[in-house]
């Protein structure tokens, strides 16, 4: 389990807005970049400092390379930072108000308390 | 010494900007009701004639992030900016500005350490909505130096929330022993019952009513011990995902103080989540 990675993932993307449109239109080579690219950055330090052991388990690369929020919540992502990156991709097709952030309640009604751990 | 002139303790909705300035179709049928109780809840501030604002809030994930999290952390620098792309995506949020009080801030970290308390510190803090929405709803002229204070009800492991309530008594000691004559009123948001990125979030209500209704008998009587007697870092998962933000509203009655009432209490039902405001005043109204 890496629910840190995948934390780190959703949280670097949601807060750059051409990372949130680059994973909107191509999940599978944004994930890709980003776990050889961006995974080991040390948020606060010179690239030259990175991590060298970082990376995902193949569950969770498929998760978010197949912008599963359903699978996240059940792997432990932390559900407010899947919330507001998936509202920043998807929100924007509503026909109604409302209506992602709905459905993505909706498609986690077969969770019941206590939900996956979320401690990282 | 510096006089502690309001204490106050409020949700922060970041839908409230957006639904209160919306019009036409766009504006939500509760709009009105909502900005009616804020305009009233604001004038408990005003009233106040405060100086300073100590602002008690939670970082979103925006600067603090799980490589380097603190459980509290006292903001001291002579400005700060504030809201961010995300806030600015999701809620309409606008950029904001505004000055510090260093002297205080460094008083608080002072201060607070030697009460045993290990504050993390920022030299540059760009604070998101958990301060903003308070300023926007009590204070919209954003014209008052501010000592921003960030807990982590957010990741995991969190402080215990008998913690929260001892650190909320010693920001009020700390402020009142504050060498000034300035005027400070300490304002802290959190939430009641809430489910973020679950499957009872949006609902019509909050997750929770009757912890909502608990939890506002709570605030509005200072029954500390009543909630302490309740609330566990494992209970807090049942009235929704999210509602570890209700340390918050437990650290601010540890600032107005055990048994103490609030002076005014209102709250709103609405979609998602409820809305509750509480304000005392420590040295009567008119301090």
């Amino acid at each position: 389990m890496s629910k840190y990675l995948v934390d780190k993932f959703l949280y670097t993307v949601d807060r750059d807005p051409d990372l949130v449109e680059r994973y909107r239109e191509d999940p599978a080579g944004t994930v890709t970049w980003w776990e050889a690219e961006r995974a080991n950055c040390v948020l606060n330090c010179h690239l030259g400092e990175a991590s060298t052991w970082l990376k995902f388990t193949d569950a969770e690369r498929d998760a978010l390379i197949s912008q599963d929020h359903v699978k996240l919540f059940e792997l432990g992502a932390h559900p407010f930072l899947t919330l507001t990156l998936f509202i920043a991709m998807f929100e924007r097709d509503n026909t109604e108000p409302l209506e992602y952030q709905k459905a993505f309640g909706a498609r986690l009604q077969h969770f019941d308390l206590p939900y996956p751990d979320i401690a990282t | 010494m510096a006089t502690v002139v309001a204490v106050i303790a409020s949700t922060h909705h970041p839908f409230y900007l957006k639904a209160s300035t919306a019009t036409g179709d766009e504006r939500p049928p509760f709009a009105d009701e909502w900005v009616r109780k804020i305009t009233a809840f604001r004038e408990t501030l005003t009233r106040a004639n405060p100086d300073v604002l100590v602002m008690v809030g939670s970082d979103h994930f925006h600067q603090l992030w799980l490589d380097n999290m603190p459980q509290f952390l006292v903001g001291k620098a002579p400005f700060y900016d504030a809201n961010w792309y995300n806030e600015e995506r999701e809620f309409g949020l606008p950029r904001m500005f505004f000055t510090g009080n260093e002297d205080l801030s460094g008083y608080v970290l002072r201060e607070g350490i030697d009460r045993g308390f290990d504050l993390a510190f920022s030299n540059e803090l760009r604070i998101d909505h958990s301060i903003t929405c308070p300023i926007i709803t009590l204070r919209p002229e954003a014209d008052l130096p501010i000592v921003p204070i960030y807990t982590n009800i957010f990741a995991p492991p969190l402080p215990r929330p008998k913690r929260f309530v001892q650190l909320g008594e010693a920001i009020r000691e700390i402020v009142e022993a504050w060498p000034s004559d300035l005027r400070v009123a300490i304002i802290g948001t959190g939430h009641l019952s809430l489910e973020l990125g679950g499957p009872r979030q949006f609902g019509p209500h909050g997750p929770d009513p009757e912890f909502d209704r608990k939890a506002v008998e709570w605030i509005a009587n200072g029954d500390v011990d009543g909630c302490l007697g309740e609330v566990t870092l494992d209970s807090l998962h049942a009235p929704g995902n999210a509602t570890h933000g209700f340390m918050d509203f437990m650290l601010m009655m540890g600032v107005a103080g055990a048994g103490q009432k609030a002076d005014y209490v209102d709250s709103l039902d609405l979609f998602h989540t409820m809305e509750a405001y509480f304000t005392w005043y420590p040295n009567g109204v008119n301090a």
